[in-house]
Parts: structure tokens; C-alpha cells; sequence
């Protein structure tokens, strides 16, 4: 049995600048940070990055990593706006392609699915499609209610990804995970869409497949198998900051430092220094746990 | 209840409670401090049949509009995914904040100026606004009515109005419904021949002046204008007692 676990770095070595990658979690939650702080500390750039947003893209933004961001909202959730993501935005320094939350689903379902498009009333009268080129529309080739003309939908294209990064409660070695909190997002999804060789999976810890069910509690948490996985990371407090419901909530502290980094580009150079110049997710770790002891 | 001890952060949610009045066995789905008061206190009350979230992954019976402990009553799940099976399904009636709407309920939230690859003001993105307002009905919440909220035509259409509504095929537009907006000063609808937005009833103390002052676009106005519904005395009991005891209602809306 094939064992695929490897370190942050060791994951993300399987990128390549220009990519698409799509990252798990959702706005401030459960969000594979480990992974993007191994992005940050290796030369990959001009990255298209297609999140349910949040400090994942902004702080890919703000150390310039990202040419383009594929979105439905970027929010930190407790500070609603992500001030590095508005800044890069507002500075012109990434490219948008916008979708509404359902759009994005069905795209990344299509790509699951192979198939080309899916259609959908979503974004009919609105202006999501003067901001998304990709968007189309298509005839339903049947007739509408009591005889109606056929209706004009929105054709949502499939999102096929390059690679994915989701943030798991717990897993094996195989590629088997579980989430053990209330949502699991859009995670599966996520790696349904990126082709063999890019789907990477962090987890808090690794037991063995003997114990999995029982440190999910249930097996219907189970739904990363090992066929929709190629590498497995043990990342203890990996999505930190960013809250990783059961085992720790949103550190509301580091967010905000974090945010107030978009101030100037002093600030973004010094927290950065302290906080993303580090040698590994290990000594990052044990600045964290320096902070808090404090 | 005399008109000197009514306070307008409890107009505003019997305002909004009375926006789900006749929903019946649906998600209600206010976002926002006042939106879930209200909304709770319509369930509480007259609506005993609609459901409601935690703002995370379950639906819960809780009348309190906040704070629920680990002994909420979880009457369903509900994560992210699932809501798409229930909003194109139809079974919801959202309240959202628009930064911008327009006089045919045409919403913003966004951006604001520049172009789309590069925004004068990044907001939060389309977000659900599409889906939702053309899946199910939508309400919208202002809680400071002014004439930056209420323009003659908003930067980016997230949230689809009447008129954009009535240039679909009649069956995809079949399920659009912007009901009301309710904002501090006001209770809006678009209960006219164009639906143009329309007063339809003033809080006490607001006169029509104010809410055409602070409004960036002519509203229609009938002859008459009432006064928006006070609150009953058991509603005012249930409201402070049961579901916003620690006033979070009272810090959004201020008094005149």
C-alpha cells in the first residue's frame, strides 16, 4: 500500500508556477494553511488561485504570488473585507474571474464529472457574466412550463484544476480523511476537479487505517478516499489561523494582526519577516506556540 | 404602548418579522443583527412554522437570536453544500444589505466605481446575490438609510431587480420576488404598476420628507403614507426577554 505522506514543502514541490489551484475551507475556516505558507517560502508565481476566499488569498496576493483570483467573495468573516485581496484588487496586481457561490459549485462539479458545462438560472439579469468571460448561456432544448418557450440558461463551464490543497481534521497515510466538524465546504469537490498528481491533503493528525473510523466518530465523515488523493501532510494546528472546528477555533488575535499588515508596505515587510521568513511549518509552529505561552 | 417609550430598533423588527408573514414551512433566512431578531420573533409569534439557522451548518428551533450553547435543539443539518439544494429548490426567503439599490431593487454589494478587472472599491464579491434573488423570494435590510444606499443606478448587479426580472423568458424569471426593504427610517415595497420602489409605511417619528431626503432616486408615493406597525406589548416582552435580552438591536439602530 502505496504510503504518501511527505512534509509541506515536499507537497508543494509538486507545483508549478502558472497553475490552478484550488484551495479547500471556507472565508476564515478550515483552510490548509501549512500548504500555503510551503507556497510562500518556494519560487512558484503567477498562480491562478480559486478559493471560497479568505487569508489564503490575501496573503498569496500580498506576497505577489497570484496573477489571477477565481471568487465568489474573499472575507476574513469576523473583518468582512480581506484588506490584502481589496488592495491587490484595487492596485490592479490580480486579475478577477467572479462567480456567484452557486456558479462556482457547479463548476468545480462539472470538472468533477468531466463534462463541459451544467446549466443553471443562477446569474440570469444579474452582471456576474460581464465579469466572467467564461460564463455562457444555453437554450434548454425543451419547452418551459405550460408551453412557454424554452428557457435561456446560464452554461457554468467546468473548473478543471491543476492541483488542490484542503485541510482535513484526520487521515491516513493512504489518503484517506475525515472532517470531525459541523461543514466539510467544498473540499471533496476540490480534489474530484484537480487531475492525479496535484491533490494534496493536510491533516491534524495521521492514525492508522485501523482507527480512522473511530477518530472520525462516524463513518460518514469519511469522504476523502485514497483514489481522490496523491499526497498526505500531518499539519498539528496546520490551518492555523484560520479555525479548524473541533480541535481549535479562529485565533482572532493573529487574524487581526495579519489584517493589519495591509496597512503600508512597511507593515506587510515586517510582518512578514516575523511571521513567513521562517526555515519550516515546524518553527513557525513554535513561534505560535511562544505567542500564546506569552 | 404610548408613542414617547417606542424605541426603533423594535419597529424595525416587527418590520422585519412581518416580511415572512405567510411564508409558511420554509428556511428563513435573515443575515444580519435585526434580520434575525426579526425574523425569530415572526417564528416566535405568528409564522410558528418556518425554519431557522444557526449561521453555521444546522437548523435550530432556538428563539434566542444568538449565542446558541452546545444544548441548541439542532432540528436538521444544513451545511454550506446542502443550502443550494434548498435555495434553487425555492424553499427559502433571504434577507440580505445591499451597499446599493436601485429603484427597481436592482442590489449592490460587490464593488463600487473603476472596472471589473479593476475596482475602484473592492467589496465582497457577487457572493449568492444571483442565485438567491432568482431562486427564491429576497428582502433587503438597510440599517442606515441614506442616499448613498439608495441610488438611481447601482455599479454591479448582484442581486437582480424588477426590471432586469421582466426582460427574462417569463419562466426563469418565475421565481423572482423582491418583497420589502426595510431600513431605520422606513418599510419599502414594490407594489406599483412598474414596480417602482414604493413607501409603504413610515416609523414613527419619520416623516416622508426624511425618507425622500435621504433617498438618491424619486420613490413612489401614495396619497396616504401610514405608520409602520408598532409592536405589541407581547411582542416587546418576548423581544427583551426571550430573543435579544442583551439589546444587540438597540447598538445597530439607534434611536431618532
Amino acid at each position: 500500500m502505496a504510503d504518501k505522506r511527505c512534509t509541506p514543502d515536499e507537497a508543494v514541490a509538486r507545483l508549478q508556477s502558472g497553475m490552478t489551484i484550488g484551495i479547500g475551507g471556507w472565508g476564515a475556516r478550515r483552510k490548509p494553511m501549512s500548504l500555503i505558507r510551503a507556497i510562500l517560502r518556494s519560487d512558484l508565481d503567477d498562480l491562478t488561485i480559486a478559493s471560497f476566499g479568505g487569508p489564503d488569498v490575501g496573503i498569496l496576493c500580498a506576497a505577489g504570488k497570484v496573477a489571477k483570483v477565481i471568487f465568489a467573495f474573499v472575507s476574513l468573516d469576523a473583518i468582512p473585507l480581506e484588506p490584502h485581496f481589496r488592495a491587490a484588487r484595487q492596485g490592479g496586481a490580480v486579475a478577477a474571474e467572479e462567480y456567484d457561490e452557486g456558479q462556482f459549485l457547479l463548476a468545480l462539479q462539472a470538472a468533477a464529472w468531466r463534462i463541459p458545462f451544467l446549466p443553471t438560472r443562477v446569474g440570469l439579469g444579474s452582471d456576474v457574466m460581464a465579469h466572467n468571460a467564461r460564463l455562457a448561456t444555453v437554450t434548454s432544448p425543451f419547452a418551459g412550463p405550460d408551453g412557454a418557450p424554452p428557457e435561456e440558461l446560464i452554461a457554468v463551464p467546468a473548473l478543471e484544476l491543476d492541483a488542490a490543497l484542503v485541510h482535513y481534521n484526520v487521515g491516513d497515510a493512504r489518503g484517506n480523511a475525515a472532517f470531525t466538524g459541523p461543514d466539510q465546504y467544498f473540499d471533496d469537490l476540490m480534489l474530484e476537479a484537480a487531475p492525479t498528481g496535484g491533490r494534496i491533503v493536510s491533516v491534524e493528525r495521521i492514525v492508522a487505517t485501523e482507527g480512522l473510523r473511530s477518530a472520525a466518530g462516524c463513518e460518514h465523515r469519511l469522504r476523502v478516499n485514497r483514489m481522490m488523493v496523491d499526497a498526505v501532510v500531518e499539519a498539528p494546528n496546520g490551518a492555523h489561523p484560520t479555525s479548524c472546528d473541533p480541535d481549535y477555533a479562529t485565533d482572532d488575535e493573529a487574524i487581526a494582526a495579519y489584517a493589519a499588515a495591509a496597512k503600508s508596505p512597511e507593515a506587510w515587510q515586517a510582518y512578514r519577516d516575523e511571521w513567513l521568513a521562517l526555515a519550516d511549518e515546524a518553527t513557525y509552529q513554535a513561534k505560535v506556540h511562544e505567542e500564546t505561552e506569552r | 404602548m404610548s408613542e414617547a417609550a417606542i424605541r426603533r430598533a423594535d419597529v424595525c423588527a416587527v418590520a422585519l418579522a412581518e416580511i415572512f408573514r405567510g411564508d409558511g414551512e420554509i428556511l428563513a433566512n435573515p443575515i444580519g443583527t435585526t434580520p434575525m431578531v426579526g425574523g425569530r420573533l415572526a417564528r416566535a409569534t405568528f409564522e410558528p412554522e418556518l425554519m431557522m439557522t444557526d449561521s453555521e451548518a444546522t437548523l435550530i428551533a432556538d428563539d434566542v437570536a444568538y449565542g446558541w450553547g452546545d444544548d441548541k435543539v439542532v432540528e436538521t443539518w444544513n451545511p454550506y453544500r446542502r443550502m443550494f439544494d434548498l435555495l434553487w429548490g425555492g424553499r427559502r426567503h433571504v434577507v440580505m444589505t445591499p451597499v446599493q439599490i436601485d429603484p427597481f431593487g436592482n442590489m449592490n454589494f460587490a464593488a463600487i466605481g473603476g472596472t471589473p478587472d479593476q475596482p475602484k472599491v473592492q467589496l465582497l464579491g457577487f457572493r449568492g446575490g444571483p442565485g438567491n434573488t432568482i431562486s427564491h423570494t429576497t428582502s433587503y435590510w438597510v440599517p442606515r438609510h441614506t442616499s448613498k444606499t439608495f441610488v438611481e443606478t447601482v455599479d454591479v448587479v448582484c442581486g437582480v431587480g424588477y426590471d432586469r426580472a421582466g426582460a427574462l423568458n417569463p419562466a426563469s424569471a418565475r421565481f423572482h420576488e423582491i418583497r420589502r426593504v426595510i431600513t431605520d427610517l422606513c418599510v419599502l415595497d414594490f407594489a406599483t404598476d412598474d414596480h417602482r420602489m414604493r413607501l409603504a409605511s413610515v416609523h414613527p417619528g419619520v416623516t416622508v420628507g426624511d425618507v425622500v431626503e435621504a433617498t438618491g432616486f424619486e420613490l413612489a408615493l401614495p396619497d396616504q403614507v401610514p405608520v409602520t406597525r408598532l409592536p405589541t406589548d407581547d411582542e416587546i416582552g418576548l423581544l427583551h426577554e426571550v430573543i435579544d435580552p442583551e439589546g444587540r438591536r438597540f447598538v445597530e439602530v439607534a434611536d431618532a
